[in-house]
C-alpha cells in the first residue's frame, strides 16, 4: 500500500518534473558509483564501463574532510547572507568582501600582537602591509590569533553597520533591486578601499612550519589533518552552536528567526523593526568576518578578492538551504562544500565550481525554496 | 547634485530635446575637455602636441562606442523589459570565443572551425542567440533577484568553462597524455583554456585600408596625412576603427533599438517589465516574448563583444570577470535605463568620466603639481612616488598621499564606481535621461488623424 | 512578476489535483453548449487552510450583465483569478464558449476573448495612459519583433498603429481622460486608474467582460455613463460578468445575479428573487437589500 503509494509519488514527479527526476538519477547513479569506488568493485560489462572503479577511502576522506573545511567557512559566512536575504529582502552582492573585510582586520590585528610578543623585528610598515610573511600561528601566537579572531568579528560589524546607516537604511523602501546594485557599488568601494591600503598581491601570512601534524588512519591510508584546520572547524562548529543558543534561547533571535523564515510574517507585521535588522546585521557580518579569518587560517593567504570570489558558492549554498533559512544556510553551505570536493572524484578541478553553480541554478529553478524547504525549522 | 542640475539647466533646451543634437553637444564637449587636457599634458611633458591629443581621443572614441553600444544592449533587457540580466559579460564570451573558435585554422593550436571571418561571425552571433535563448528559460520563472544570482552564475560557469585546461585544444597530440581536443562529432576544437584564444582580427582597420605592411590606395591615403601630421599608423587604425564603431555600429544599434522599442513589440516588452501579470491578462504570451528578447540582446551583447574584446587579436577568459557587467550597468544606470539615448550618453559619460576621468584627471593632477613643484623648489623636484600605503602616509607629507593617491587611481576608481551606483540608487535612479518619455509606438500617439476637432487638446502640451 | 497573485506555485498534494474523475462534471462539461459564453463546474480553490472557492458553479448567458455579488471575503476575486488563469484551481471546470479553458495560461483566455479587470488597478505605472490602450488590442501585428524593425513591413505596422490609435484617443474621450493621455499611469488618481482599467480591458474587444468593482472611486455621473456605455455594448452582443459592493446599483443593472458567501454559491437568478431571498438576506444581515 504504501510502496504504491510512494510508487505513483515517484512516477508523478517523473511526469510533472522530468528535469528533477533525472537530477535525481544522476544523484542516485553517483552515489552508488562511490559506494562501489570505495569497495574497489567496477562493473563493466562486455569492456563497457558503467559504475564503479577504485578509490581509496582515504582519498575519499580528504575530499570530505577538504569540502567540509570550505563548507563551514560558506555555511558560516551564508547565515548573514540568508538573514540579510530573508529580513531586508535583497541580495546583498556585497556580503563576500565582508569576508575579505574581516579578513584583514583580523589579520592586521594578528600581525600587530604577533609583532609586539613573537621576537621578531621588522619594519613596523611590513607588518602592517603583511610583507614580513608567514608570521604567526596557532602555536607561535596563540594569543595573537584568539584576539584577531574577535577583531575580524567586531572589525566587520562595524563597518557593516557603517554601511548599513550610509547606504541601505535610506533605501529601506526601495525594492530589491535598487538594494542589490547599491550593494554591488559597495562591493566594489569596499574591495578597491582595502586595494587602497593593501595593495592587489597576495601574502602568505601564517607560518606552517611548526604546527603539528596529525594523521587519522582511515581505511587503507591516513588523512592529513594539521592544528589550523582543526582551529577552523572548532571554531567554525562552535560558533554555529553559538547562532543555534542565540536563535532558539533569546527573544530577540526569535523576533529574527521568525522575520527571516517566514516572508509573508515579515510582510504581516510590517518593514521589520530596525533593531532586528541591527542585529541581523551585527550577527551576519561578524560571522562573515570570522570565517574571512578562519579561512585565511586555513589557506595560509590573503587576498583583497578572496570574498568576492567565494561570494557565489555562499548564494549556492543559501540557495540550497532555502533563503531566509539559518540553519539551511549552514547546511546548504557544508553540502556545497562537500559536493564541489567530492565531486573532483568525477570531473577535473576546474569544473568544481562549474558544478556547484550549476547545482545552485538548477536548485533556483526547480527547488526555489530550497533542499529543505517546507521543512520548518523550529 | 545641485552642480550638475545648474549645468543641466544652462544647457539650451534647442539641444536637450533633440537626441542627436544632445549626443552631439555631449560629445563634443567631452572631446574638447580631452583635447585641451592633452594639449596640457604635452606641453608640460614636452611631448608633441598633436599626436598625444589624436593619441588621447582615439582612446576616447572606442571607449565611449563600446559601452555605448553594450548599453544599448543592455537596455533592451533591464531598460525596456525590466529583465536584471547580469551575466553580459558571459555572453560576451560567447560571442568572441564562438567567433574565434569558428574562424582558428583547424591546424593550429587551438584547432578551429577554419571557417572565413564573415560566416564566422555570424555563427557566433546565432551561438550567443541560441545560448541566450537557453538563459532566458529561468527568466520565464524567476523573480528579478533570483534571475540576478543566475545569470552571473551562468556568466562565472561560460568563463570557468572557458578556462580550463580540459577543453583547450592546446595539446593536439592524440597520443599525449594531456591531449585536450574537443571533438564533436569529428569537429575538432579548443578554447585555448588560460592561455586565451587568437581572434581573427587583430587590426580591425586593415579591412579597409589593407594589411599593414602593403596597404591599399585607402591606407596610403590615410597613413599618409597622419604621418604629415606625426600620428604613427596604430593610432590611425584605432581612430578609424573607433569612428567605425561610434558612427555605425552604434547608430545601428540606435535605431534598431528604437524602432524595437517604438513598436508594439516594444509595448509589449515595457508592460512586462510594469506587471508581467496584465499584460498577460491582455493577451500577450509574455513567455516566447522574454525568449525572444532574450536571444535578440545576447546576440548584440555577442556581437559588441566581437566587436570590442574581439578587436585585440587575442582574448583571455578572465577578460570576461562579472567586473565588464557591472561597468556596463553602470554606464547604463548612469545614462538612464528605459531610454536608448540614455544609454549612449550613459556610455559616453561612464567611459569618459568614471572609467577614462579619473586617470585623465590623475595625470593632469600630476603634471600640474610637477610643473608647481619645480617653479616653488626648482629644477628636478617631482611629485613623490611612495610604493605603499604605509610608506605614504606614515610620513605625513601631503605631497607623499597626493603621490600616492594619483599612482593608486585605479583603485580609487572602483571605489568611485561603486559611490556612484549607491548614489544613483539613492537619489537618482532614473539616471540623467531615464526621465525621458520615450514612447512604445510606432507612431506619434499624440497626434490624431484628426476628424475630431482637437478641443480638448490631445495636443501635446507639455 | 507580483508572487502574491501571479501563477505563483501553490504547495499541493497529491489528492488536491483538478479531479478529473468527477463524472458528473465531465458529463456537464460536454453537454455545455458552444454558445453559452462562460460556464463554472464545481470551481475550487484552496489557500493552505481557506478554501476561498468552495464548489462554485454558474452560467453566465450570451449577451448578457451577470452581477456576482457576496459580502467581503466571499471569493469573488479568486472566482475571477480562478476563471482568466491568473490562479490555478484546485478542482472544477472552467468553460469558455464550449471550450474546456481550465489550467489554462491567463493570456491564452485573454487571447480568446474572456478579459478581466483587476479589483485593485493594476497600471503599467511608467507606462502613459495612451500606451496603456494602445498595448490592449488583440491581432496586433507589430507584436511580432520582425514585423517591428524589418523596413519593408513596417508599413503595415504604421497602419494598424494608425487605426488603433483612433480607437484609443475615441476611448479616452469617451472615459472622459484625454487630458491625461500623455500622463503616467503612475500618476493618475485612484479613480482613474479605474477608468484606465476599464478602458484597457475594453481596447482588448473582448467577448466576455469580467469586471471586478468597476466603479470603486469613480465620481457617479461617469459612472452613470459608463453604465449607459456597458448596456450599449451588451446589446451589440458582448457579455458582462460584474463584481460590485453597491447592491443597488446591481439589482437595477443586471437581469441575473449570483450570491456568493465564504466560498460558496449562496443564491442565483433574477434580482426580485435575489432580494426576497432568506439565505441572502441573513448573509448580507443587517443590510438594506
Ligand atoms: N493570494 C491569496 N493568498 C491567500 N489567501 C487569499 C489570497 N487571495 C484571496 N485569499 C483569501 O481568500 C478569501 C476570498 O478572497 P477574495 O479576495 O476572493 O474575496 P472577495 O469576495 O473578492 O472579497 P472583497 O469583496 O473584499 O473583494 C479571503 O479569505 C482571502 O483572504
Ligand atoms: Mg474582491
Amino acid at each position: 500500500m504504501e510502496i504504491a503509494e510512494r510508487y505513483s509519488a515517484g512516477k508523478r514527479v517523473l511526469v510533472e518534473h522530468p528535469a528533477v527526476a533525472l537530477l535525481g538519477a544522476v544523484l542516485l547513479y553517483l552515489l552508488s558509483d562511490l559506494i562501489l569506488k570505495t569497495a574497489n568493485v567496477s562493473i563493466a560489462p562486455w569492456g563497457v564501463h558503467l559504475i564503479g572503479g577504485q578509490l581509496p577511502v582515504s582519498n575519499l576522506g580528504r575530499f570530505v574532510l577538504d569540502g567540509l573545511i570550505v563548507g563551514l567557512v560558506v555555511g558560516l559566512a551564508g547565515v548573514g547572507l540568508s538573514m540579510t536575504y530573508g529580513i531586508l529582502n535583497f541580495a546583498n552582492f556585497a556580503h563576500g568582501d565582508y569576508i575579505t573585510t574581516g579578513a584583514f582586520a583580523g589579520w592586521l590585528t594578528a600581525y600587530i600582537i604577533g609583532f609586539l610578543t613573537l621576537p621578531v623585528d621588522p619594519p613596523f610598515g611590513d607588518i602592517f602591509l603583511f610583507a614580513e610573511s608567514s608570521l604567526v600561528s596557532v602555536v607561535n601566537a596563540p594569543v595573537a590569533i584568539v584576539l584577531g579572531l574577535v577583531a575580524s568579528g567586531l572589525g566587520t560589524v562595524g563597518v557593516v553597520l557603517l554601511l548599513d546607516r550610509w547606504v541601505y537604511r535610506p533605501m529601506r523602501d526601495k525594492g530589491g533591486i535598487p538594494l542589490l546594485i547599491a550593494s554591488i557599488g559597495v562591493a566594489l568601494a569596499l574591495r578597491y578601499a582595502i586595494v587602497f591600503v593593501f595593495g592587489t598581491s597576495a601574502s602568505g601570512v601564517t607560518s606552517t612550519s611548526d604546527i603539528p601534524q596529525f594523521e587519522i588512519p582511515l581505511g587503507d591510508g591516513r588523512i592529513p589533518l594539521d592544528l589550523h584546520e582543526i582551529t577552523l572547524i572548532v571554531a567554525a562548529i562552535a560558533l554555529m552552536f553559538g547562532v543555534h543558543f542565540l536563535l532558539q534561547r533569546t527573544k530577540l533571535g526569535k523576533a529574527m528567526r521568525a522575520m527571516a523564515d517566514n516572508k509573508d510574517l515579515a510582510q504581516v507585521t510590517g518593514i521589520p523593526t530596525e533593531r532586528i535588522i541591527r542585529a541581523t546585521w551585527i550577527i551576519g557580518g561578524g560571522l562573515a568576518g570570522v570565517a574571512g579569518f578562519l579561512i585565511v587560517l586555513e589557506r595560509g593567504v590573503i587576498s583583497f578578492n578572496m570574498g568576492w570570489r567565494l561570494l557565489l558558492l555562499i548564494f549556492a549554498g543559501v540557495i540550497l538551504g532555502g533563503i531566509g533559512s539559518v540553519y539551511g544556510a549552514m547546511a546548504g553551505g557544508i553540502i556545497i562544500g562537500i559536493a564541489s570536493r567530492v565531486s573532483l572524484v568525477w570531473i577535473p578541478s576546474d569544473f568544481a565550481r562549474v558544478a556547484a553553480f550549476t547545482v545552485m541554478i538548477l536548485v533556483l529553478l526547480y527547488r526555489p525554496e530550497g533542499l529543505f524547504g517546507g521543512v520548518k525549522t523550529a | 547634485m545641485s552642480v550638475g542640475q545648474r549645468l543641466w539647466r544652462a544647457v539650451p533646451s534647442s539641444i536637450k530635446e533633440d537626441d542627436k543634437r544632445l549626443i552631439i553637444a555631449l560629445l563634443a564637449g567631452t572631446y574638447l575637455l580631452y583635447a585641451v587636457s592633452q594639449v596640457y599634458l604635452a606641453l608640460m611633458n614636452n611631448a608633441d602636441v598633436f599626436p598625444a591629443v589624436a593619441n588621447s581621443l582615439q582612446n576616447l572614441t572606442f571607449l565611449i562606442a563600446v559601452y555605448a553600444i553594450m548599453a544599448l544592449a543592455l537596455n533592451l533587457h533591464w531598460g525596456y523589459t525590466g529583465l536584471f540580466n547580469i551575466g553580459i559579460a558571459g555572453f560576451m564570451a560567447v560571442g568572441v570565443y564562438s567567433m574565434s573558435i569558428l574562424a582558428a585554422p583547424p591546424g593550429g593550436s587551438p584547432p578551429g572551425f577554419g571557417l572565413p571571418v564573415p560566416i564566422a561571425l555570424i555563427g557566433a552571433l546565432v551561438i550567443t542567440a541560441i545560448v541566450g535563448g537557453i538563459a532566458a528559460l529561468p527568466a520565464l520563472q524567476l523573480e528579478a533577484d533570483y534571475l540576478a544570482i543566475v545569470t552571473v552564475g551562468l556568466s562565472e560557469i561560460i568563463r570557468l568553462v572557458l578556462n580550463a585546461d580540459y577543453f583547450s585544444g592546446t595539446v593536439t597530440d592524440p597520443q599525449s597524455n594531456s591531449y585536450n581536443v574537443v571533438n564533436l562529432f569529428g569537429f575538432k576544437f579548443g578554447t585555448g583554456g588560460g592561455q586565451g584564444i587568437n581572434t581573427p582580427t587583430s587590426s580591425p582597420a586593415s579591412y579597409l585600408y589593407g594589411p599593414s605592411g602593403d596597404p591599399n590606395a585607402i591606407g596610403e591615403l590615410a597613413y599618409g596625412i597622419g604621418v604629415s601630421l606625426g600620428v604613427n599608423n596604430s593610432v590611425v587604425n584605432g581612430f578609424t576603427y573607433g569612428m567605425f564603431l561610434l558612427l555605425f555600429v552604434v547608430t545601428a544599434y540606435y535605431v534598431l533599438l528604437v524602432r524595437i522599442g517604438n513598436s508594439p513589440f516594444g509595448r509589449v516588452l515595457k508592460a512586462i517589465r510594469e506587471d508581467e501579470l496584465v499584460a498577460q491578462s491582455l493577451g500577450k504570451d509574455t513567455r516566447w516574448v522574454k525568449i525572444k528578447v532574450f536571444m535578440v540582446g545576447c546576440a548584440l551583447m555577442g556581437l559588441g563583444g566581437i566587436l570590442w574584446q574581439g578587436s585585440f587579436g587575442f582574448v583571455n577568459p578572465n577578460t570576461f570577470r562579472p567586473i565588464v557587467t557591472f561597468y556596463i550597468f553602470t554606464a547604463l544606470i548612469v545614462g538612464g535605463s528605459g531610454s536608448n539615448t540614455g544609454s549612449v550618453v550613459g556610455g559616453a559619460v561612464f567611459a569618459a568620466f568614471l572609467f577614462e576621468g579619473p586617470r585623465q584627471l590623475a595625470r593632469v593632477v600630476e603634471a600640474a603639481m610637477g610643473g608647481l613643484l619645480i617653479t616653488v623648489s626648482g629644477p628636478g623636484a617631482s611629485l613623490p612616488s611612495p610604493n605603499n600605503f604605509y610608506v605614504a602616509f606614515s610620513t605625513l607629507d601631503p605631497l607623499g598621499w597626493l603621490g600616492y593617491t594619483i599612482g593608486n587611481i585605479s583603485s580609487l576608481r572602483f571605489i568611485l564606481l561603486g559611490v556612484v551606483l549607491v548614489y544613483m540608487m539613492q537619489n537618482r535612479s532614473e539616471g540623467l535621461l531615464g526621465h525621458r518619455k520615450e514612447i512604445a509606438a510606432s507612431v506619434d500617439l499624440s497626434e490624431r488623424k484628426g476628424n475630431v476637432a482637437p478641443t480638448d487638446g490631445g495636443e501635446t502640451n507639455e | 512578476m507580483n508572487t502574491d497573485t501571479a501563477g505563483s506555485p501553490e504547495a499541493k498534494g497529491p489528492d488536491e489535483l483538478p479531479d478529473i474523475e468527477d463524472s458528473d462534471v465531465e458529463k456537464a462539461a460536454q453537454e455545455t453548449p458552444r454558445g453559452l459564453p462562460l460556464r463554472v463546474l464545481n470551481l475550487e480553490k484552496r489557500f493552505g487552510g481557506i478554501t476561498a472557492v468552495d464548489g462554485v458553479s454558474f452560467e453566465v448567458e450570451e449577451g448578457s450583465l451577470t452581477g456576482l455579488i457576496g459580502p467581503n471575503g466571499a471569493g469573488k476575486s479568486t472566482t475571477f483569478n480562478c476563471i482568466t488563469g491568473v490562479h490555478e484551481a484546485d478542482g472544477g471546470r472552467v468553460l469558455f464558449k464550449g471550450d474546456d479553458i481550465t489550467g489554462r495560461k491567463p493570456y491564452e483566455i485573454a487571447d480568446r476573448g474572456l478579459v478581466r479587470t483587476f479589483q485593485i488597478a493594476r497600471e503599467l505605472e511608467e507606462m502613459t495612459v495612451l500606451e496603456n490602450l494602445m498595448l490592449a488590442p488583440r491581432g496586433q501585428i507589430g507584436e511580432k519583433l520582425y514585423r517591428s524593425v524589418t523596413p519593408g513591413l513596417r508599413g503595415e505596422v504604421i497602419e494598424q498603429e494608425t487605426e488603433i490609435r483612433e480607437e484609443v484617443w475615441e476611448t479616452l474621450e469617451f472615459f472622459e481622460i484625454d487630458h491625461l493621455a500623455e500622463e503616467y499611469a503612475g500618476n493618475l488618481s485612484g479613480g482613474q486608474r479605474k477608468l484606465l482599467e476599464l478602458a484597457r480591458a475594453l481596447m482588448v474587444d473582448p467577448d466576455v467582460l469580467l469586471l471586478d468593482e468597476p466603479f470603486a472611486g469613480v465620481n457617479p455621473s461617469l459612472e452613470a455613463k459608463l453604465l449607459e456605455q456597458i448596456h450599449t455594448l451588451r446589446e451589440e452582443g458582448y457579455t458582462f460578468l460584474l463584481v460590485e459592493h453597491d447592491i443597488d446599483l446591481i439589482m437595477e443593472n443586471c437581469e441575473h445575479i449570483i450570491v456568493m458567501h465564504q466560498g460558496k454559491l449562496l443564491a442565483e437568478g433574477p434580482p426580485e428573487e435575489i432580494r426576497n431571498n432568506d439565505r441572502v438576506i441573513d448573509a448580507y444581515l443587517g443590510e438594506d437589500i
